[in-house]
């Protein structure tokens, strides 16, 4: 009996410890060899939250806010926590809904998210709704109000270069940019909200959670060793004068076309418009999709930068430079003049010229000042001509790389994106149009700005700083400083000073006291400013509109370029409007109305009967929305009939395809046999 | 002066191995109770509301009603046995209409705000009732007779409890019969009851090809072990192959049977869910095809148990940084699946010297057991190492999906007042009982 016992009670000793071993068995494995638990164990627990950092303000010189962050407020609801007796009518009258709308928002949430997550209830509650929220808050248990960043523009002004933000687009984050974004981000897509988007955005912060099984974000994991923390984005102090800006735009209201001012010394952008402007903050907020198909349907075209994406031709506006080669390679000398009467003669046809007073072409001086078609074709063609450079192919390609140092011909370089470049032929262009045969005369027109040159309001005023600063340019830029630092890496590439061609400094006298006298006594003479000289250049440029394969000659685009003062340049203008009329009509007010809005702050009383005629004209044609609609109807067709024609050899294909294998096996034993069966 | 003397001896001849292990793992469940609640945003860890403060007060109870117990007299136990056992029936059956309804069982007492589980503190009773049963002079243990007397009372409380929908505490009562064996129940007891615990859990766990050959190498092993005796004996070979036969057909032929023609579905998803796997996809009664299909509860509490137990590693996440417990994603977190708290802090290193203590815990209670002079002590010994025994280990094999999830604690460790109350009193009867080890008790 006793060994009996004692066997036994070894027996069951021996269970408790080979249980004891199994068990520890197991576990090895388990928390050894079995690693999917711990990736498990993080997936539900860890939570990633990203931070956004608020994105940086926008300054204006004067350090006025153009473009800031503003909260807004989406009201989240948690299904699972609203109580029976929750006060639905109370909520609806709070949020200005009515019961079915909310049934069905409630529907709709459950049947896509769990009762237990947080789901949006309402996007952007507005002043009022979100005030009586809060108000009540109390009462709506399960609801919360959610606060989120929307950029907000100060005076709504200035929408086309601030640009706006969106959601990053599957296509963007394919490439390099776009790397570190995921779906649902935000990104600059226009104007400098794109061009600095690095420097605004600032850098996301991400801090792990620890969530429970509600999945409600619990303690920082790991007491936070992972996070990295938000860095905000950096400001943007700007060149531009956000009054100057506000009253440009105004001026421009109920016109078509652009104005681009200039600060000479630096290549700052102090204003630019593109009119008709738009609210850029319909861009953001709940409406923006909708507001974004309405803009972009607008016959005016209001989300197209015309300031620097549009070309025209720049018309009389171009003479002073004409004048410049024509000077600096010996072409003419100042005293030069030529008898016009109306018309230039010597190829073929003649070519008309406004000025009718004999002698108005007596010299350069007039000649500019008067504007005068005739000279200025001739000392284009006299420039080309010229005998030192050895045939017009030649002398076309030294005018050519003149204009091409002036910034035309490629884009100038500016800190917006999307920018156009304009047209500057050269003589491959000819020959490869004209197919070799062609002279000075063929190309005549370009001396008086018509013809195939093309330039963006950009390029013009940038020239205007060139005859400013008697040669040399600063690429135009709207940035002056990055987060407080003009050193930026990013803004480098701005303090580079472009030196214009081999031109001297009295070829610039010349051409500047010529665009004085402008102002003076010649086309320009109704916008003279009490006190400052300035130079400038009237425009009145031809154009035709191509409307279903027909060229339409339109009314002239009114244009005007200038700079001011004559001594002391501290503001270069360019002002195109399109389809006016007159360069001197239009487009010459507005510009010295801004001139002296810039250098003495106000308008004098004298000048407020022209403010007045500027600010009330309407100058948009009807033609516009007719020409837009017939282009709108042509476009249709012609992606109609590309669908159908697509449509046409997809089933084609399809049907070869099928019959493939049919005519493979046709092939392969059928034809044999017939052959068999002939022999 | 006399009391002086009494708590002198008590010092001197009480077995401080047994109360250091206690107070180890006492110590320990407080901690990990304490891991599972505490919050970073605490201010203070003294919360009267958190469990681990309660489970604190608890212990306090437990360690002044194990004071009382050292104090009382030796002979008071065995003399109250059979008493407090038909107390404890009547209790028990009493629950069954009076309790209260706690996740679908009744098997909780409510006394005001206070709740008991009688099922808890019967298996003290039932382990005096049984040890006093066998010790009693006109017990004959070899005489079938009293070995069926002394299995009943195990059994009369389980099926009461089995009544009051508590299986897992019922189950706890099968216990007893290891301590059973013990005193002289046959090794076939234990041998039948263990390959049929095994064979079950086998055929559900693993896989039926594989089941077979495990179950045919079995039986070729026993056979050339005992190959002397089989060619001597002709019942020994027919013994053999038959039950490899009955093995081979209740794994590879009743059950799928079973369960593919007898069994509904939702029998069938019980099953499995209690063993916490998926159910097979023969066995896989779907009313449509296309129906997704429900999480079951504990395969639900398995799944996370193992999340939280495999993530910790060798050497766990640390102190307070089990991120699965902390943010209860485990169910029944502070008493039943309290293990996992412990495996994903400490890891395989933690849950290793846990399961030590356990196992030196029990070694050492049936040392004891083995040293006392009066069976009646001996037997209670046993008694008391085979509930703490079967709680450790169905507990943690249930943790790691070993076992079927069957609600009991692990002993000393998982929050509850009952449980630890009712392993206190067991362990410190013993304690009592072993300072009188020389005396004879009757």
């Amino acid at each position: 009996m006793a060994t009996a016992a004692d066997s036994r009670q070894y027996i069951v000793r021996f269970i408790f410890i080979g249980v004891a071993i199994i068990i520890l068995l197991r576990l090895f494995f388990l928390q050894n060899f079995e690693s999917k638990y711990k990736i498990l164990a993080n997936d539900i627990t860890i939570y990633k939250k990203v931070v956004y950092p608020p994105r940086g303000v926008i300054y204006d010189r004067k350090g006025k806010v153009m473009l800031s962050n503003t909260a807004i407020y989406d009201l989240m609801v948690t299904p699972r926590n609203i109580p029976k007796n929750f006060d639905t009518a109370e909520l609806c009258t709070v949020l200005n809904i009515d019961k079915p709308t909310f049934l069905k928002t409630m529907k709709l949430i459950l049947t896509r998210n769990i009762d237990v997550r947080q789901s949006v209830f309402m996007e952007q509650l507005n002043e009022a709704q979100t005030a009586g929220f809060q108000e009540n808050a109390y009462l709506f248990t399960g609801f919360e109000l959610v606060e989120r960043n929307i950029r907000k523009y100060q005076d709504a002004h200035a929408g086309i270069v601030l640009g706006y933000i969106g959601e990053v687009s599957p296509d963007m984050l394919k490439k390099p940019r776009y790397q570190t974004y995921r779906q649902g981000d935000y990104t600059g897509l226009s104007g400098l909200e794109l061009q600095y988007e690095e420097s605004l955005r600032g850098q996301r912060g991400v801090h792990y959670l620890e969530r429970d099984k509600y999945n409600r974000p619990r303690d920082p994991y790991k007491g936070g060793a992972l996070d990295s923390q938000e860095i905000s984005g950096k400001s943007l102090e700007l060149y531009v004068d956000a009054d100057l800006q506000a009253y440009a735009e105004e001026l421009m209201k109920n016109k078509i076309g652009s104005v681009v001012a200039l600060d000479p010394k630096t290549g700052g952008v102090l204003a630019m418009v593109s009119s008709p402007t738009y609210d850029p903050n319909e861009l953001c907020g709940k409406d923006r999709t909708h507001n974004y198909a309405t803009l972009y349907r607008d016959p005016t075209r209001p989300l197209f930068n015309r300031a620097m994406q549009a070309t025209y031709q720049p018309g009389s506006t171009i003479k002073p430079m004409t004048g410049l080669v024509a000077l600096s390679v010996g072409a003419i000398t100042p005293a030069f003049g030529l008898a016009c009467y109306g018309s230039y003669n010597y190829c073929g046809r003649p070519i008309a010229c406004d000025e009718k007073i004999p002698g108005h072409a007596g010299n350069f001086l007039l000649a500019l000042a008067h504007s005068c078609n005739s000279y200025f074709c001739h000392i284009f063609r006299l420039t080309v001509d010229l005998e030192k450079f050895g045939g017009v192919k030649n002398g076309l390609q030294v005018w050519h790389d003149f204009f091409y140092s002036f910034g035309y011909g490629h884009p100038t370089g500016i800190d917006l994106p999307f920018e156009g470049k304009g047209l500057l032929p050269d003589s491959a262009y000819y020959n490869a149009r004209y197919k070799g045969s062609w002279n000075s005369c063929t190309i005549v027109f370009v001396g008086m700005g018509q013809g195939e040159l093309a330039l963006t309001p950009l390029q013009m005023a940038n020239g205007m700083c060139i005859i400013a600063n008697k040669g040399y340019y600063y690429t135009p830029h709207f940035v002056r400083a990055i987060g407080n630092n003009e050193k930026d890496p990013l803004l480098s590439k701005y303090h580079e000073k472009h030196v214009v061609g081999t031109v001297s400094e009295q070829v610039y006298d010349i051409i500047q006291q010529g665009m004085q006298e402008v102002v003076e006594s010649g086309t320009a003479a109704a916008s003279k400013i009490e006190g400052i000289n300035f130079c400038a250049k009237t425009g009145t440029a031809q154009n035709k509109a191509v409307v279903n394969g027909e060229v339409i000659k339109m009314q002239n685009h009114s244009m005007f370029v200038a700079f001011a003062p004559r001594e002391n340049p501290k503001i270069a203008i360019a002002v195109a409007i399109e389809n006016a009329g007159y360069g001197a009509a239009w487009a010459a007010p507005i510009a010295s109305l801004l001139m002296e809005k810039f250098l003495k702050d106000s308008i004098s009383s004298k000048r407020k009967a022209v403010e007045t005629k500027m600010l009330d004209a309407h100058l948009i044609n009807k033609y516009v929305y007719t020409i837009d609609s017939v282009s709108r109807l042509h476009d249709a067709k012609v992606f109609e009939a590309r669908a159908q024609k697509r449509h046409e050899e997809d089933s084609l294909r399809r049907t070869s395809d099928s019959t493939v294998i049919v005519n493979w096996f046709s092939q392969k034993f059928l034809q044999p046999k017939k052959e068999e069966k002939r022999k | 002066m006399a009391a002086e003397s009494l708590s002198r001896s008590i010092i001197r001849k009480i077995d401080g191995v047994t109360l250091l292990l206690y107070f180890a793992i006492v110590v320990i469940g407080l901690l990990a109770v304490f891991s599972v609640e505490h919050r970073t945003t605490d201010t203070t860890i003294f919360m009267m509301n958190k469990s681990y403060m309660k489970q604190s007060m608890w212990l306090g109870y437990s360690l002044l009603i194990g004071f009382v117990i050292l104090l009382t007299d030796s002979k008071l136990f065995s003399s109250i046995a059979f008493l407090s056992y038909s107390i404890g029936l009547v209790v028990l059956i009493v629950t069954i209409f009076a309790g209260v309804d706690v996740k679908g069982s009744k098997s909780w007492l409510g006394v005001g705000a206070f709740r008991f589980q009688p099922g808890e503190v019967c298996k003290i009773f039932t382990s005096l009732a049984i040890a006093r049963y066998i010790s009693l002079p006109e017990t004959n243990f070899k005489k079938l007779k009293s070995r069926l007397t002394a299995v009943a009372l195990a059994l009369v409380p389980a099926l009461i409890i089995i009544l009051q929908d508590e299986t897992g505490l019922a189950l706890v009562y099968f216990s007893f019969i290891l301590a059973m064996y013990r005193e002289g129940l046959p090794n076939a007891v234990l041998v039948i009851g263990f390959s049929l615990v095994a064979l079950v859990l086998g055929t559900l766990l693993i896989d039926r090809k594989a089941l077979f050959i495990v179950l045919t190498v079995l039986a070729i092993l026993i056979a050339v072990l005992t190959r002397q005796s089989l060619r001597r004996n002709m019942e020994a070979r027919i013994l053999l192959v038959g039950i490899w036969l009955i093995c081979i057909l209740f794994s590879q032929v009743a059950v799928p049977f079973a369960f593919k023609h007898v069994f509904k579905k939702h029998h069938i998803d019980r099953i499995y869910s209690l063993i916490g796997k998926d159910v097979p996809e023969e066995y896989n009664k779907q009313a449509t095809p296309g129906e997704e299909k429900k999480v079951n509860p504990s395969e639900y509490n398995v799944l996370q148990s193992k999340i939280a137990i495999g993530s910790g590693g060798l050497m766990g996440k640390g102190f307070l940084n089990g991120t699965s417990t902390k943010n209860q994603f485990v169910p029944e977190q502070n008493t039943d699946f309290i293990f996992c708290a412990i495996g994903e802090q400490f890891g395989f290193v933690g849950s290793g010297i846990l399961i030590a203590l356990y196992v030196s815990l029990m070694l050492r209670i049936s040392f004891i057991a083995e040293r006392q002079r009066s069976p009646f002590s001996r037997i209670y010994g046993y008694c008391v190492a085979c509930i703490l025994f079967f709680h450790f280990a169905v507990n943690i094999s249930m943790t790691i999906g070993l076992a079927p999830v069957i609600g009991i604690t692990l002993p000393l460790l998982s929050y509850g007042g009952s449980s630890l109350m009712s392993f206190s009193i067991l362990i410190f009867i013993l304690l009592r009982l072993d300072l009188d080890r020389a005396g004879m008790i009757r």
